[in-house]
């Protein structure tokens, strides 16, 4: 019976890394196909496409802290932002003196506040290593001071959910400044090239779409190692009881300050993977209706099931565009609606369904 | 496998082995060299108002089975959650031996030093199987690295499925505990509170919901077990710590009305007045 248990889930496992690299090929070998071919898949998709795996990754993080660790965050969307920001910091570095102004230090908007050096803030982001490792650090050390002081104060549940989204908030505002040094209410835009390849080029979205795949499969895969192992099975006892877990000597508070900060730098690595694609990154992402959309796509997918948040994340945000598009009004209720619905029907998901079909079938 | 063990007898309780929680864990700091396991000295509790607990003195010898009883509000469950680290009080000192200091400590290091607690109701994990619950009260690194990469080896996991046959839980190993009823799930949580092998156990109304065979069977259990564990039972039913045979300890408004056999107990008029007054005790 364990080896039976320990093999199903080894195969959702699996299956998830088969689907996901046979999409990856798969699209990819689409997009070379000439244009006039039906199954064509065009650069706009590519593009699309990569920034909804982007999401994936930043739902997979929400669903490692909400779904198996009970910390509902409705602030994530701000590790996922201050990511970016790293990134985009690069990328404005990369510009070097092809700006407006044509100043090879400063960009431009620093030009335009009349600025004469580069806040010290900025040192070290033309370099890609420091940017890569900053681009883990800055959202991991917010995530882990914050945590340290909520943790150990034994703050949880409703007020912790406010206090995340008062963070995300906080950082919006200081965010729309133009005194932060990083471009106030416009952002960081305009990105030419990373690591010498031209962001505009088809060749080097499609390398950022097949980036932000291996990096969803190589976040899938770490959590699943961290669910798997004894650590996982401590912090679902501390999901469902907290004071229980400590009766029996664990420190509930080292636990959830490491997952909440792991958790952190993998919504900062989505956001790094984020801005490349969309070519802009603005204080609009720290806005606290992000971070909830997130918790909608987790919980619409199914919260407590990896898949299930990529599949929400995905499906959610396809919809999205698609609606948008289409009744441009109507998008948000249709989320709400989609909302409720789950809520009420579907308490565990989309993969709840799948769950309860597999059951439903099997004679057990 | 004896004959005279039988077949409906729980094999918790065969005298023929030699159980490994039999045996007490050694704890670096501790020091028991005096005989006394726990002491709580002058402890006083106030909850906005209500004084749970005044000025109460109370002893467990080491390896001592001791009862706990008295009227509802007389402040067991306080004294319990004292001893664990859930209640920190306004006054007065709780050691566990003769360095440990409980005052000092949180829940979960509490927990590592060697004291275990069994809550009224069975609180399992129910979402977790019946074996990763007794996998995660093993006792052994609470440390969060090692915690990660803790795997289980051929010794440990016979030792998690002897304490799955022995709560006769075998065939639900890989099920849900949620999934368990009442009893199980009591036995379920003896099993991990063995698995954790404290040193003093609290043990809050094992007998509630138990039918008259488990009863017996838990007061075979916890008697073998004290001797080498210090035991602290809270129990409302007579009949179970008459059949305990232990010393009994009785609380009355926060501090200690009188301590003696079960004998004694019966006989002191005080006891008789505040507690057991309207019962009749001479059964």
């Amino acid at each position: 019976m364990s080896i039976q248990r320990t093999h199903q889930s080894r195969t959702s496992t699996l299956l998830f890394v088969i689907v996901l690299m046979a999409t990856l090929i798969g699209v990819t070998v689409c997009n070379q196909l000439p244009e006039s071919h039906p199954l064509h898949v065009g650069n706009y998709m590519i593009t699309l496409l990569g920034k909804y795996l982007t999401y994936a990754i930043l739902a997979v993080s929400v669903d490692l802290v909400w779904g198996y660790l009970g910390i509902l965050s409705l602030g994530h969307a701000a590790f996922f932002a201050l990511g970016g920001y790293a990134m985009g910091m690069h990328l404005m570095r990369q510009i070097g003196d092809r700006g407006v102004y044509g100043n090879p230090d400063l960009p431009d908007f620093m030009v335009f506040l009349n600025w004469t050096e580069l806040p010290w803030y900025w040192l070290g982001f033309d370099n890609f290593a420091f940017t890569a490792l900053m681009i883990l650090l800055v959202p991991g050390l917010l995530a882990f001071v914050f945590g340290w002081f909520a943790f150990r104060s034994r703050v949880n549940g409703v007020y912790l959910s406010i206090i995340t989204q008062a963070l995300t908030y906080a950082l919006m505002l200081a965010f729309f400044r133009n005194e932060m040094g990083l471009g106030g209410n416009n952002g960081l835009t305009d990105f030419r090239e990373l690591l010498g390849f031209d962001l505009r080029s088809d060749e080097v979205r499609l390398g950022l779409f097949l980036a932000s795949g291996i990096a969803l499969l190589f976040v899938y895969l770490l959590c699943n190692v961290i669910l798997r192992s004894r650590l996982g099975k401590v912090s679902i006892a501390i999901r469902d009881a907290e004071d229980r877990t400590r009766f029996i000597g664990y420190r509930v508070e080292h636990v959830k300050l490491a997952l909440f900060t792991l958790s952190a730098m993998i919504a900062g690595l989505a956001g790094a993977l984020y801005v490349p694609q969309v070519g802009i990154i603005n204080p609009g992402e720290f806005s606290p209706l992000n971070s909830i959309e997130v918790v909608v796509w987790v919980a619409i997918g199914g919260r407590g099931t990896l898949y299930g948040a990529v599949l929400g994340a995905i499906g959610v945000n396809y919809a999205k565009t698609w609606f948008t598009g289409a009744y441009p009004e109507a998008w948000l209720f249709a989320l709400g609606l989609l909302f409720v619905l789950v809520t009420l029907v579907l308490p565990k998901g989309v993969a709840g369904l799948f769950k309860r079909a597999k059951t439903g079938t099997s004679p057990s | 496998m004896s004959q005279s063990s039988g077949t409906q007898q729980n094999p918790l309780i065969r005298r023929d082995r030699v159980f490994e929680f039999l045996i007490p864990r050694q704890v670096d700091d501790l020091d028991l060299s005096h005989g006394t396991a726990l002491y709580l000295e002058d402890i006083s509790v106030n909850f906005d108002g209500f004084q749970a607990i005044s000025g109460l003195n109370f002893y467990v010898n080491k390896g001592e089975l001791r009862c706990l009883i008295g009227p509802n509000g007389a402040g067991k469950t306080t004294l319990m959650d004292i001893v664990t680290g859930k209640t920190r009080p306004d006054t007065g000192s709780a050691w566990f031996g003769q360095r440990i200091n409980l005052l000092r400590m949180d829940e979960a290091e509490i927990a590592q030093v060697g004291i275990g607690r069994k809550f009224q109701k069975p609180s399992v994990f129910e979402n977790l199987s019946v074996f990763d619950n007794l996998e995660l009260s093993m006792a052994g690194t609470r440390n969060l690295w090692k915690t990660f990469r803790a795997k289980i080896d051929g010794q440990t996991l016979s030792r998690l499925e002897s304490m799955a046959e022995t709560i006769n839980l075998i065939d639900h190993l890989h099920s849900p505990a949620g999934m368990l009823s009442h009893g199980q799930k009591q036995w379920l949580e003896i099993g991990m509170l063995i698995m954790q092998n404290p040193l003093l156990l609290l043990v809050d109304e094992p007998a509630a919901g138990m039918t008259h065979q488990e009863m017996d069977q838990t007061v075979e259990l916890l008697t073998a077990l004290a001797g080498d564990h210090a035991i602290v039972v809270v129990e409302h039913d007579m009949d179970f710590v008459r059949a305990l045979n232990a010393p009994v300890t009785v609380l009355h408004q926060g501090s200690v009305l009188a301590e003696g056999s079960m004998a004694e107990i019966q006989a002191n008029p005080d006891v008789m007045r505040v507690y057991l007054g309207t019962e009749d005790v001479s059964c």
